[in-house]
């Protein structure tokens, strides 16, 4: 391709810093809202950065709700159920993809087929089941729940077919088991789309609303979500103190999503070729 | 002879068992808690039950009462209103994103991932900011007052406006994911294809017709598919930011579901309401799946 021209390249790069800056607008609203006082918040002279910027907002947080309690619970759930999910689901994948036995097809099958089925169509035989078990509210029934999804199956499958089988044959040769082979092989060379599976499971768990809004009722068991709304709900005039809480909120994620973001492109980017 | 099949039946059964061993523990978790809920729902939804007295088959009932449900009724138009435009929106504004991060210019990453960064938010945060930014003296009405717009419209309080500022919401926050499927895609045309082309003369839009647009149909696919099934899905966005209302303005199929069986207990009519929308999508998806052939090339 021709190289492209100083002017060209100019224009491209203040259309694309428009784009992004209307993208971050909302955010960066919040993260300037969230230094101001409840008047400067609704005022309708709108500076980006206050004059008297109310860092105090972000400790008034931790003294109104037992936010503690949720930040914990939040970080006690997603690593619990990220590391179930991605032990269980690369074992399962490997048996899917590396293994050869009958039924082996179907069964796998029947975890696709439940991707396209919606959460609203079985989530409420799964609270009765949960609520026979005695399991609605405690964090045990919503790990049990979100543990065994398909997706980390299907994600985990997609990159080990794409492993050589000869490697594996070498391992046999050499007088490895199937899971010696699975432990010493497969899983060191997976590691970046065990990285993939890590970061979409604790987003998708840290940022999960309907399963606690259902399945926890005791404050001591809610999560950060669930807080932030519950916050919101008591005070909901204190606007900075509700967008402290919001991007406090947002904090994890944006660590893990510029650690791994690299991790991220790939996982969307193999889910999207794939189809 | 007879010795070497018997040795190949028992290395087989030890294969099976070998590769059952593997799928067992996350199958366990799978079948209980996914497997047998997807088919009590099937049972739930022919049946009246408020989850604690006894279970009482009644046939097609549920689905009769809903569908003289005004409510429901709505709700599947509404869903499906809300579903195209952010369909059709969401992947013309992924691809465009896409064609513009896939030129070679320093510091793309940094756009790339500013506009990803919606899609991981919480919905929580994202809808505080939302509902804020949307209030009738907030900063959107205010900018389009200052730009001359005399009426601005009521956004969230609205019940005209009201599905149109869920739609824009959420075509902000997930375009950036299906932004990240396209570009993978267009660095796998080879740049053979766009050298050949232009020694033939096509100009840049040419060779965006005739070129990217069918070398990118099976992404296409996949983008239409996922968010067909996700928006008509949706429902922590909806719930969060207006609860379905104002009244029932936003009530959509996922709303429904969860206030039949949360908030009326009426657990036969969610399940018959939550059928209808397994069955809405599983025909999307067949269909999609039946036009593929006729405008998807796969190189």
């Amino acid at each position: 391709m021709k190289t492209k021209t100083l002017p060209y390249k100019t224009i491209m790069y203040v259309i694309l810093a428009l784009l992004t800056a209307l993208t971050l607008m909302p955010l960066l609203w919040m993260l300037s809202a969230s230094i101001k006082t409840d008047s400067e918040v609704f005022s309708l002279v709108f500076h980006w950065f206050p004059k008297n910027p109310q860092i105090k907002n972000y400790t008034k947080i931790w003294e109104k709700i037992p936010l503690a309690r949720f930040v914990f619970n939040s970080v006690k759930l997603t690593v619990i159920i990220t590391a179930i999910q991605v032990l269980t689901s690369s074992f399962a994948a490997y048996g899917f993809s590396k293994c050869k036995f009958k039924g082996r097809d179907m069964l796998f099958l029947l975890y696709v087929a439940t991707i396209a089925i919606p959460w609203q169509v079985y989530m409420l035989p799964q609270y009765s089941m949960m609520n026979k078990l005695h399991l609605v509210d405690s964090h045990l029934g919503y790990i049990l729940m979100q543990s065994f999804t398909a997706f980390g199956v299907f994600l985990m499958r997609q990159f080990f077919m794409s492993l050589p089988n000869e490697l594996l044959e070498a391992g046999r040769i050499d007088g490895l088991s199937e899971y010696g082979n699975y432990f010493q092989i497969a899983l060191p060379l997976a590691k970046p789309s065990i990285a993939t599976l890590t970061i979409f499971s604790f987003v998708t768990i840290w940022n999960d609303y309907m399963g606690p809004m259902i399945y926890f009722n005791t404050t001591e068991n809610k999560t950060i979500q669930l807080g932030i709304k519950m916050f919101i709900a008591q005070y909901s005039a204190e606007y900075g103190l509700v967008m402290a809480a919001s991007v406090l909120s947002l904090i994890p994620v944006l660590i893990i999503f510029l650690a791994g973001q690299k991790f991220f492109v790939q996982g969307v980017a193999s889910s999207g070729i794939k189809g | 002879m007879q010795a070497k099949s018997k040795k190949q039946i028992s290395l087989s059964r030890r294969n099976t068992l070998v590769g059952i061993s593997f799928i067992l523990p996350n199958f366990i978790g799978f079948f209980i808690f996914v497997l047998i809920p997807v088919i009590f729902s099937l049972a739930l939804s022919v049946t009246e039950w408020d989850g604690f007295n006894a279970m009482k088959f009644v046939g097609f009932d549920n689905f009769v009462a809903i569908f003289k449900d005004r409510v429901f009724k709505g709700s599947i138009g509404k869903t499906a209103y809300f579903s195209i435009f952010t369909v059709f929106f969401s992947m013309c504004a992924s691809l465009g994103l896409a064609v513009l991060l896939n030129q070679k210019l320093k510091g793309k990453a940094i756009f790339r991932c500013a506009i990803f960064f919606p899609y991981v938010a919480s919905n929580v945060a994202v809808a505080v900011v939302w509902n804020f930014l949307f209030r009738d003296i907030g900063p959107i009405n205010n900018f389009l007052r200052s730009i001359g717009i005399a009426n601005p419209p009521g956004w969230t309080a609205s019940t005209d406006w009201v599905i149109p500022a869920l739609i824009i919401v959420n075509i902000w926050k997930n375009m950036g994911y299906f932004m990240i499927v396209y570009l993978a895609a267009l660095q796998d045309i080879p740049s053979s294809l766009y050298e050949a082309a232009q020694i033939d003369g096509a100009n840049s839009l040419q060779r965006f017709k005739s070129i990217t647009l069918p070398m990118l149909t099976p992404s296409t696919f996949f983008v239409v598919m996922m968010l067909t099934i996700n928006s008509f899905k949706v429902f922590d966005l909806v719930y969060l930011m207006t609860e379905g209302g104002p009244g029932t303005a936003s009530t959509m199929m996922s709303q429904y579901i969860y206030n039949q069986a949360f908030i009326s207990w009426s657990y036969g009519r969610s399940s018959a309401a939550a059928m209808v929308l397994f069955l809405i999508v599983a025909a999307l998806t067949a269909f999609q799946f039946r036009m593929e052939k006729k405008w998807v090339s796969y190189m």
